[in-house]
């Protein structure tokens, strides 16, 4: 299969994830965004040393995706993808930063080792809480809450017809290249030229395309604002999950988590 | 004077490259009455039908609906009565669920919350689509498509309903069901499309268009009989027709 429609299929995978009958999909997109944003800044927050710290922050993850029934292994996925950019980030810091800061079996570790362990786990945190946020709110709902959260709407509704229209696009790219696919028996790369030009007819299709839509919208009465006949508005199941996840993230904050369990685990041996 | 009355006179109209689309068309169609407007590809059908509710303005000429002339501060009251379903259902379903899509008319009217939600659910049903309602358009087939994109257009209950190519996505039976939902439509209708047998079902009258021009206006039964007048346009008997 070309390489485009695995892609195409996996934009509509996580579409379809999100639209689940399940826990985290029926949570008030406004929550959602607050609590990972919150939860973005707590683990960001931490120092640049910081290890055992961050290692409970892992249960988010964990449960949020069973409660939204997003596979362990399409996380996995994307993580490993995109593991490359925090190892960009800090690869230099082991260079850098030769300070040793603690030994580990007759070995000094230096700082700048941990320090890229750390940035590599907080990345790993917040692009994970980040997969799940995406994959089990429909970008409708997205749309709505930041309406609702004082985002204008001229952002909203571009987002919108961008999610709408995106399908579409990739559709026309798709059938293109099958076109070209079976004229082309099997030379796989695109010549500069014959991309170019692919690229030219895809943007005039794409413009005649809005200005088709534009004249359906001004058919049923649009006037440069557009309405929405569902509201959302807070259950009490919303106000639960934040209460926990911003309670939890407290108490992780404020409390090194793993110490203390170490330390209730080792007395609990020592008795 | 009737508000389902449409009236073409001397209509010109050239796109901007220089295309001349309509040349010199005039037709009237009356309150109730079905017509269908036929022709080869590139006649000229889509124009006519986007200037009914204004989307283009004629180069020269007039459009009448009820006893208003469509200029550019009257279009919005015009597109109230008049409903377009367009050739392409994913040019008429923007919005993100059905329901929404089929509910924007309604809420541009302005209607309360409830009387949105009344039509809404009552268009879909009459299309035979509720159970789609919370999906996304872009998850549902061509053919659920199109008949989403009918109730978009339904739910507005127009005076004049307009519609371009309305069975090109469908399968037989959904096709049927598309002539038994507009053979129940008492309001005027005009439709532009290449299935004759489907002009044939629903249309008393028939628009032949040729090269911008009208090539003849006649009973649908008479006009689609005449197989000299449908090959001079690139049409063919209806297959209904060819059987006898």
């Amino acid at each position: 299969m070309i390489s485009f429609e695995k892609e195409y299929f996996n934009l509509g995978f996580i579409d379809k994830l999100a639209y689940k009958d399940c826990f985290m999909q029926s949570i008030d997109p406004r929550v959602k965004i607050i609590t990972t944003a919150a939860f973005t800044i707590v683990v960001v927050s931490y120092s640049k040393y910081e290890l055992t710290g961050l290692m409970p922050f892992f249960l988010f993850p964990m449960v949020c995706s069973s409660l939204g029934d997003v596979p362990i292994k399409y996380i996995l996925k994307k993580l490993i993808f995109f593991s490359i950019f925090p190892l960009l980030i800090g690869i230099f810091n082991p260079l850098i930063d030769t300070k040793p800061v603690f030994f580990f079996m007759n070995t000094s570790v230096s700082g700048g080792w941990i320090s890229l362990i750390s940035i590599f786990l907080k990345f790993q945190l917040t692009f994970s809480f980040a997969v799940i946020f995406i994959a089990t709110t429909p970008l409708p709902q997205v749309c709505a809450a930041l309406k609702r959260l004082g985002v204008p709407d001229i952002f909203t509704s571009q987002l919108m017809f961008l999610y709408r229209y995106i399908f579409v696009l990739a559709e026309e790219t798709m059938k293109m290249l099958r076109a070209r696919g079976l004229r082309t028996f099997g030379e796989a790369s695109i010549s500069m030229r014959d991309f170019i030009n692919m690229a030219a007819v895809l943007f005039i299709k794409t413009c005649e395309r809005a200005e088709r839509i534009y004249r359906a919208m001004l058919s049923r009465g649009f006037s440069n604002t557009i309405h929405s006949i569902k509201d959302i508005s807070l259950k009490s199941a919303d106000l639960l999950y934040l209460a926990i996840t911003t309670g939890l993230l407290i108490f992780f904050r404020l409390y090194d988590v793993a110490a203390l369990s170490g330390k209730a685990i080792t007395r609990g041996f020592l008795r | 004077m009737s508000h389902h009355l449409v009236e073409f006179r001397d209509v010109y109209y050239s796109y901007p490259d220089g295309t001349l689309a309509l040349d010199g068309v005039s037709f009237r169609v009356l309150h109730g009455e079905s017509v269908g407007i036929v022709g080869a590809n590139g006649a000229g059908k889509s124009t006519l039908l986007l200037h009914i509710n204004g989307t283009i303005t004629p180069s020269k000429g007039s459009v009448t609906i009820g006893d208003v002339q469509i200029n550019a501060k009257n279009k919005q009251d015009i597109r109230k009565k008049v409903g377009v379903v367009f050739q392409n259902p994913d040019d008429q379903l923007f919005m993100s669920t059905v329901f929404e899509d089929v509910a924007f008319g309604p809420l541009n009217l302005g209607f309360s919350k409830d009387k949105i939600m009344d039509v809404t659910t009552g268009a879909l049903s009459q299309v035979g689509c509720l159970e789609l309602k919370d999906r996304a358009p872009h998850h549902i087939s061509n053919g659920q498509k199109s008949r989403v994109a009918i109730a978009t257009v339904l739910a507005m209950s127009p005076d004049i309903l307009v519609m371009d190519e309305p069975a090109a996505n469908l399968d037989p039976k959904s096709r049927r069901f598309l002539i038994n939902l507009l053979r129940n439509f008492y309001h005027t209708k005009i439709i532009a499309s290449h299935d004759l047998d489907l002009i044939l079902d629903v249309c008393q009258r028939c628009i032949v268009i040729k090269k911008g021009k009208i090539a003849a206006d006649k009973p649908a039964m008479e006009l689609l009989s005449d197989s000299k007048l449908l090959e001079e346009n690139n049409l063919e008997l209806p297959l209904t027709l060819q059987r006898r």
